[in-house]
């Protein structure tokens, strides 16, 4: 009797502290939204959001509703995320493989790079490439092509851009390369398995990814042109750049900031993942005549990546939260065009904070369960 | 490789061998010296493309002909052994000699050669390096935000305070050492927050009243970190162990919490503070923007915390928890004297990134209106009479942050090995 007492007496303390914070706030909440005769509700996204926004991967202008501000942010904020993961994990890994490197000066350089940029705050670092170091690239009338078709200059980065015809085609025809290939490694598998016949998976998996694709612009109707940038004189002094692709220099900024900051932390991970197998590893491998190749491929990487993965996952999780910071410079992502704009317009405080928090919340729940699942599945089953 | 044996050194013709390797390595080395320091290249008569190829090639043959297994010579065998194990290495290893040497020039001549620091105004800034007078005449304000200039004896007071009081661990008296923990823990926030609250926000004993929103800069920095870094452990440290508890509501909540503030980013927090968190406050209860921007950090790091020291809890082996329930220890006697102190010694490098973390984050205090140093940075680089210092600034912050930073990694490391048990 006293036990079970001893264990319930604690938990409905804590529930009833919990409730009751609850309970107070909410209410204060009621009280204040009363006084300021405002009504809780999301009836407000559906109106015109009447502001205009930069830089958008889908059509908007003030006509639209809030819904489509927010979505309008969470695309940008996911462009930023996956430029930034793709950055940081090239970087990260070439940084983690120098950090073993045998010889002296490379391993000194690699490590002084992951000292140096991990210990600096990354809003300094974006606003560092934002305001001092892209600000000093010259004007586009000054500008002077790089291979004749990219123009850095202090208004961004302007690119071809890719001008399809029957883009889908060329789409379907990727997706059916990859499907194919799936089924012949499945078929080479088992062949193997079953009559220890070799095929060349390889060169045959590259062949189709090829072939495939090239086929359709042969006979599929696919074409592909580019539209290079053009400098255009608009008046005297002002000058802009007709046709091709141009990319904002906030979204180069937050994009190099984020990837060299998030790659010093998966340079480490990277680093603790391989230097996490035993020598004996390798020993074993070798010793049962694996060629230097298998050994990394069969009993190295297999095994290192089970240690890299999921702190790398959580590094890019946090690059995911960290592209909020593109506030401070005015890229349009969520948190500016929505908790910033919108809310401002709207004054709907605790809708527009609460929608933004879920959104991060849910990006983050959704990968960590994935994460769960994926460590639970390639975990070691000992005995 | 085994095919380049030849121009390859045995122990015999050695010395031949090592005069001609470092002769081409140093007539490499001294093509991009003189072509960095001096702008002179003497390879100009070649054309362009090899003229500038020339001293890697040379200095890859050079390193390739001194390549040795075993000499009897130190340095050469370390240098050997170290970098120039094969051609690859010898590449790499050239290519970032280079690129040292090219980058010191304008380095140095951009930060000290043709930098200014004499003068009060812009128009003493007339060279091509950087501006140091514009750090010289706004340092004040980096350190001290807006903060009254005849008053900042109040802040150097009490930073000197906390900073002497810190060090009475060092005493080494027997009766004082058993309150240690009790000071630290409860005692010297308590003075912290005493020493603050009436020396630098003033308003008693004839002290003038400062406003938090003229706090700023370097000071504003400390004092957030320093207040964040005191409330977040002991939340932190409760979050774990009601995580790792057997009562099930417990636990529900303090996961539930734990993976709240782990999911959202520090910036929407702080909004959340700022603009939502006062519809939640009574009315007429006011709270300062200062305060609540500490809860908000406190709360967002003590998750984090809790994590890192969950971690130190898994670790620690079953047995332990047995053998402090076998001498008939209960739950917070257990913890307090068997399991907390192993476990957080087990976790004090995951909490030094945690609150390095911290100290990174601060900055982003900018959004509820607060500048600390990157803030005033920014309000400094748009005042009208020092425009296009922006570079200036930035490397100032990043040098006074780098230097924290790796101050608090290193010690956390002295720590870590300081505190290492063998088990």
């Amino acid at each position: 009797m006293n036990f079970k007492l001893n264990k319930i007496i604690p938990q409905l303390a804590t529930l009833l502290a919990v409730i009751l914070v609850f309970g107070f706030l909410t209410y204060n909440a009621q009280v204040n939204m009363d006084n300021r005769g405002i009504e809780f509700g999301f009836g407000f996204l559906t109106q015109e959001s009447s502001f205009d926004v930069q830089f958008s991967l889908i059509d908007y202008d003030g006509s639209h509703s809030y819904a489509r501000a927010y979505l309008v942010g969470l695309l940008n904020t996911l462009l930023v995320a996956f430029i930034g993961i793709i950055l940081s994990t090239i970087l990260g890994v070439i940084v983690g493989i120098a950090r073993l490197s045998p010889n002296y000066l490379i391993e000194r350089t690699a490590a002084w790079y992951v000292e140096f940029f991990r210990n600096i705050p990354l809003l300094l670092q974006i606003f560092f490439w934002y305001f001092a170091a892209l600000r000093a690239l010259p004007l586009p009338q000054d500008t002077e092509p790089m291979f004749g078709v990219f123009f850095l200059t202090i208004k961004g980065l302007f690119v071809p851009r890719f001008v399809w015809e029957n883009l889908d085609i060329f789409f379907y025809s990727i997706i059916a390369a990859i499907i194919s290939i799936v089924i012949i490694r499945n078929y080479a598998r088992k062949l193997q398995e079953n009559e220890g016949k070799q095929l060349p998976v390889f060169s045959i998996s590259v062949g189709l990814f090829i072939i495939l694709p090239l086929l359709t612009f042969l006979i599929g109707g696919v074409s592909l042109n580019f539209s290079v940038p053009e400098l255009e004189q608009m008046s005297n002094t002002s000058f802009k750049y007709k046709g091709g692709l141009g990319i904002p220099p906030e979204l180069i900024a937050l994009t190099l900031a984020l990837g060299l900051y998030t790659a010093t932390f998966i340079a480490e991970c990277v680093r603790a993942g391989i230097q996490g197998i035993s020598k004996g590893q390798k020993e074993a491998a070798a010793s049962i005549g694996l060629t230097p190749r298998q050994i990394l491929k069969l009993v190295v990487m297999p095994q290192a990546l089970r240690i890299i993965i999921p702190p790398t996952t959580n590094q890019y999780l946090n690059l995911t939260k960290n592209s909020s910071l593109a506030a401070a410079i005015a890229y349009p992502d969520l948190v500016l065009i929505f908790a910033g704009t919108a809310l401002m317009q709207t004054g709907r405080a605790i809708e527009i904070v609460s929608i933004t928090m879920l959104t991060y919340l849910s990006i983050s729940l959704s990968i960590s369960v994935l994460m769960n699942w994926y460590n639970k599945k390639i975990a070691i089953k000992e005995k | 490789m085994n095919k380049l044996n030849f121009l390859r050194p045995n122990i015999e013709n050695l010395n031949t061998y090592l005069y001609v390797g470092i002769f081409l390595i140093s007539i490499a080395i001294l093509d991009v010296t003189l072509n960095s320091f001096f702008n002179t290249n003497i390879t100009s008569f070649l054309p362009n493309f090899i003229s500038f190829l020339l001293p890697l090639i040379i200095g890859t043959v050079g390193l390739h002909i001194i390549r040795i297994e075993f000499s009897g010579i130190k340095n050469l065998d370390l240098l050997n052994k170290n970098i120039n194990t094969n051609t690859f290495n010898a590449v790499l290893t050239l290519l970032i000699i280079f690129a040292v040497i090219k980058s010191i020039p304008p380095f140095l001549s951009w930060f000290i050669i043709d930098a200014t620091i004499s003068g009060d105004t812009k128009e003493a800034c007339t060279g091509t390096g950087a501006c140091w007078t514009y750090i010289k005449i706004w340092l004040n304000r980096f350190i001290y935000g807006m903060y009254p200039n005849e008053l900042q004896w109040r802040i150097n007071l009490s930073f000197i305070a906390l900073i002497g009081l810190a060090f009475v661990g060092l005493i080494p008296s027997e009766k004082i050492k058993k309150f240690l923990t009790l000071y630290y823990v409860v005692i010297y926030p308590i003075i912290a927050f005493v020493l603050i609250y009436y020396l630098i926000s003033g308003g008693a004993f004839g002290l003038e009243w400062v406003e938090t929103g003229a706090w700023g800069g370097l000071s504003l920095t400390f004092i957030v970190s320093f207040f964040c870094l005191i409330f977040c452990f002991p939340v932190g440290m409760f979050l774990a162990l009601g995580r790792r508890s057997d009562l099930p509501t417990v636990r529900y909540i303090s996961v539930g919490f734990i993976e709240f503030w782990r999911g959202v980013p520090l910036i929407t927090v702080l909004f959340m503070s700022s603009v939502m968190f006062p519809m939640f406050l009574p009315e007429d209860f006011f709270m300062d923007k200062l305060v609540r921007v500490i809860i908000a950090i406190s709360l967002f790091e003590a998750a984090y915390v809790a994590e890192v020291i969950r971690g130190g809890l898994q670790a620690l082996p079953r047995g332990q928890y047995d053998a402090a329930k076998s001498l008939g220890m209960g739950y917070w006697k257990m913890h307090i004297f068997v399991i907390l102190p192993q476990a957080l010694k087990l976790v004090i490098p995951g909490i030094a990134n945690t609150f390095l973390a911290l100290v990174k984050d601060t900055p982003l205090i900018f959004v509820v209106g607060l500048l600390e140093i990157v803030g005033m940075l920014n309000l400094a680089k748009t005042n009208p009479k020092w425009l296009g210092y922006a570079m200036e600034g930035y490397v100032f912050a990043a040098i006074i942050f780098w230097i924290i930073c790796y101050a608090m990694s290193k010690y956390s490391y002295n720590l870590e090995i300081k505190y290492k048990t063998d088990r």
